[in-house]
């Protein structure tokens, strides 16, 4: 009898052990062209705390420099941003970042208020895999999950990558432990310049209100940051497309007044900024590329400095050998993606 | 719910978890708000149940089923008791024809019980599995305009199952070879067992009985025979069936495209696809049934390894060969009409021909419903007699193979014995292109192609890889093959295939076969082919 329950526990753990592998192995590591779906683990690996958070679509964390912001006023922030983060994959993504830290100021770009339902399981998958365990992942996962996906298939992801064990690459071994980082404090770089086109004509809507669910969500974040002395900032991003109706632009002013908040539609403030969308885009206009992103960077850093009085850590010690390395890693990126433009 | 989904194998286990952890006496009662729990959401989705939480309809049809086989049972119960009281009190006194008029007299009376209840049972499999096919065919004389129209009925899940399994009880307390359960809710549990309901097997109810309601204590042995049955399966299922099922639809369904050879591929993949796909259920609800301590009969015995088709179907979907043989063929060859016939035709047809008419309607009538019971369609039927004819003539070429073989000495060498197993499974794989086709004209026309389209450079032009299945499928595909052939071999050999291992190797193995089914089976986001064959009848 001792000996089949030595057995059971070996077998037991090599099962384990087993499903442990093969599940790692046949996660998608999001280290080669598509890198969105490493961004919201990154953030674990943070060791300092930050005075301001962005959270929100690509529309943050392609739009904003974090190393500007550091490098001009010594911000310190974070973007918890992925590829069309739903306004509840934000709240969640917020209301975890709450259990590790206090921001004074949280940014949260509105574009996604436009989504009331869940939308693709892909991007879902982007934003949630790499969260940690927790009940705001459990919550997330509940409002985010499209009908042909299922709570079981989060928990243990091997349910959902298996059938890819006949497309692993060499980066799924060389990154089994451990990935490269793809951004710098959340934000996504890009260097390439392709210039802002022409985009096709609004589709003029049955109705422009946003919908309850996604208001609810955006009530719950203004509730979140209040009961947590947090200044909320709405902000839309210079990018013009996807379009920004007038109506939704009402809808938020209106919101923000009745509820003391403050919101910036940056889209009639390109100038101001002293974006150039010949080439401050990289992709004809949809996202900033580096210098796009720096231009709002400094551009905002110096509104944040002027309304929220954030403090200028350029040299506090606690910060500035974590920063050094950041800025590194940044400028040896920008020369990475240079010498790739070139050849 | 199907026996892979996530939430059939997680209400398993908390119901085995339940089972032991509650009384011995509590443990057939828990089962049975399992088993009723399980048929109550059967095929309906989370939504459905939240928006309809009334009793569904086809909980309704078991109900009457089940209330049917009790009456019946405790009536006819009810005329034996008395019939065997009177005879004791009166057992000097009443002479010998009396006591026969009298037994005659009660045996009728527990027939016209037993007509009733199976007038209703199997009354309401034929209204809602076949008023639609009836319908059908009468409005193929009729013209447009006078066309009855079709009844809105569903058919419900399992309902040839446990309608047969319930008939087989009433018949078997009829024969008196059965007591009847004088407890209606272990007649119910015996209706609804959950696993049973799935795809079978046909269950008698003397041979579950007895572990059904019996106390089980948690023994290591029923649990890791059990876990061993349900992984096989699962194996069977998720990484050959599933992986299949997709191209063989896709197969079938474009006969422009995939004629000739690729009919010849179609078949072989449809073999391999439904053997892996009802086994591999099998083995899942054999395993399930054991982990709570239930015998449940064997339905299959390496029905591919079959020298020929009797043999074949001795081997495949036993219980309900069985449950043919037992309570159609032989009441049938044995009743009042069939022996004046059989009669009848030894006086005028001669003894040869006249003892096999008997048989042979019989056994024209045997396949038939079966064929029938596999579902409301001609292609069904004509499977069925498809079968009969291949069998009958076999029969009867039987005098020539022994003459054959006594002149050509090669029945006893291996390479014989193989042809014998491909030339079963090529035959039976052939006949079963009606269950592909679904369309009687259609599958003779395209089984045809595969004669007159001989087409072998699909083999190296690079036509297989674009049918749904990718290089990694076939090696996923042929290593399962492989295990399944290599298991099933030990098996004919040995006779079982893990018995005198350790249970460190047997249980590291079925831990490499769970890894292997979780990585390599064909499941999630982007399949949909999950559901078993043998559900939908």
């Amino acid at each position: 009898m001792k000996r089949k329950i030595i057995a059971s526990v070996l077998i037991s753990a090599f099962l384990i052990a087993g499903l442990w592998f093969a599940q790692r192995l046949l996660m998608p590591k999001y280290q080669g062209q598509i890198v969105e779906g490493a961004m919201i683990e990154e953030y674990y690996d943070e060791t300092t705390d930050h005075d301001v958070i962005f959270i929100g679509d690509c529309e943050v964390y392609e739009n904003f420099s974090t190393m500007k912001l550091w490098e001009e006023y010594g911000i310190t922030s974070y973007i918890r941003g992925s590829s069309q983060q739903l306004v509840w994959q934000s709240y969640y993504l917020l209301e975890e970042t709450l259990k590790y830290e206090k921001p004074k100021v949280v940014v949260f770009n509105v574009l996604s208020l436009k989504y009331d339902k869940p939308q693709k399981e892909a991007y879902n998958r982007m934003t949630l895999d790499g969260m940690k365990w927790s009940m705001s992942k459990y919550n997330d996962i509940k409002a985010s999950m499209t009908e042909e996906e299922n709570m079981l298939d989060y928990m243990f992801p091997i349910l959902r990558y298996h059938s890819r064990w006949s497309e692993l690459e060499k980066a799924d071994f060389e990154h089994f432990f451990e990935k490269d980082k793809v951004t710098h404090n959340g934000y996504y770089m890009r260097v390439d310049i392709r210039p802002q086109g022409e985009f096709p004509e609004p589709m003029p809507l049955d109705d422009y209100s946003f919908g309850d669910n996604a208001m609810k969500y955006l009530d719950m974040m203004t509730k979140l940051c209040k009961d947590n002395g947090i200044e909320l900032v709405l902000i839309k991003a210079p990018t013009e497309y996807p379009y920004w109706y007038e109506q939704w632009d009402e809808q938020m002013v209106d919101y923000a007044d009745r509820n003391g908040l403050r919101y910036i539609n940056m889209i009639p403030l390109q100038d101001e900024i002293g974006l150039d969308m010949s080439v401050d885009t990289y992709d004809a206009g949809l996202h900033l590329n580096l210098t796009g992103a720096e231009k709002l960077s400094t551009w905002f850093g110096k509104y944040l400095v002027d309304n929220f009085g954030l403090e200028d850590h350029r040299n506090d010690p606690k910060y500035t050998k974590v920063y050094d390395d950041k800025l590194d890693f940044y400028y040896k990126m920008i020369e990475e993606q240079k010498d790739q433009l070139e050849e | 719910m199907n026996l892979t989904s996530a939430e059939f194998i997680i209400t398993v286990i908390v119901l085995a978890v339940l089972y032991y952890i509650v009384p011995k006496k509590a443990q057939w009662p828990l089962l049975l708000v399992g088993s009723l729990g399980f048929y109550y959401v059967a095929g309906r989705s989370y939504k459905e149940l939240i928006a309809h939480p009334s009793c569904p309809p086809q909980m309704i049809y078991i109900l009457v089923t089940f209330v049917t086989a009790f009456i019946c049972a405790y009536v006819m119960g009810r005329i034996d008791g008395k019939a065997k009281e009177y005879l004791a009190a009166n057992k000097g006194t009443i002479s010998k024809e009396e006591k026969k008029a009298f037994k005659a007299k009660a045996k009728s009376r527990k027939w016209a019980v037993l007509l009733i209840g199976l007038i209703i049972a199997l009354g309401l499999l034929c209204v809602t599995k076949y008023t639609n096919f009836v319908i059908a065919n009468i409005n193929s004389f009729l013209k447009e305009g006078s066309r009855i129209k079709p009844l809105n009925i569903i058919v419900p899940a399992a309902i040839s199952y446990y309608t047969f399994q319930t008939c087989s009880y009433v018949i078997d307390v009829y024969r008196g070879k059965t007591e009847p359960q004088k407890n209606p809710f272990k007649l119910l549990l015996f209706v609804t067992f959950f696993p049973l309901l799935v795809q079978g097997p046909i269950c008698r109810y003397d041979d579950l009985a007895p572990t059904l309601f019996g106390g089980h204590k948690l023994e290591e042995c029923n649990i890791s025979q059990g876990l061993t049955r349900i992984i096989w399966g699962f194996f069977k299922k998720m990484v050959v069936a599933n992986r299949l099922a997709p191209v063989v639809i896709a197969l079938a369904a474009d006969t422009n495209s995939y004629r000739g050879t690729f009919v010849f591929i179609l078949m072989l993949f449809y073999a391999f696809d439904l053997y892996c796909d009802f086994t591999g259920g099998i083995d899942i609800t054999i395993g399930i049934a054991r982990v709570f301590g239930i015998n449940v009969a064997e339905n299959f015995n390496l029905p591919y390894f079959s020298k020929n088709i009797k043999e074949y179907w001795n081997h495949w979907h036993i219980t309900m060969g069985t449950w043919f043989t037992d309570y159609i063929f032989y009441p049938v060859s044995v009743c009042g009409p069939m022996l004046k016939l059989s009669k009848w035709s030894r006086e005028h047809l001669g003894q040869k021909v006249g003892k096999r008419v008997t048989v042979y309607l019989s056994s024209l009538l045997v396949w038939f419903t079966t064929g029938l019971w596999h579902g409301a369609a001609w292609n069904f039927i004509v499977w069925g007699l498809m079968n009969y004819v291949v069998i009958m003539i076999s029969q009867e070429l039987e005098p020539l193979y022994a003459k054959f073989h006594s002149k050509v000495k090669i029945k006893n060498t291996i390479g014989y014995g193989i042809f014998e197993i491909v030339r079963t499974i090529l035959l039976m794989s052939m006949i079963r292109m009606f269950d592909v086709y679904r369309n009687v004209p259609l599958t003779f026309k395209m089984v045809g192609t595969m004669f007159t389209k001989v087409n072998l450079r699909i083999f190296t032009d690079g036509s297989l890889l674009n049918i749904g299945l990718t290089k990694p499928d076939y090696i996923v595909l042929l290593a399962s093959f492989a295990i399944i052939l290599t298991v099933s071999i030990i098996k004919a050999r040995k006779g079982y295939v893990f018995k005198k291992e350790t249970f460190a190797v047997r249980h590291f193995l079925l831990a490499v076969l769970l890894i292997a089914i979780v990585v390599f089976g064909a499941y999630g986001v982007g399949y949909d082919s999950t559901q078993f064959i043998y559900n939908q009848f």
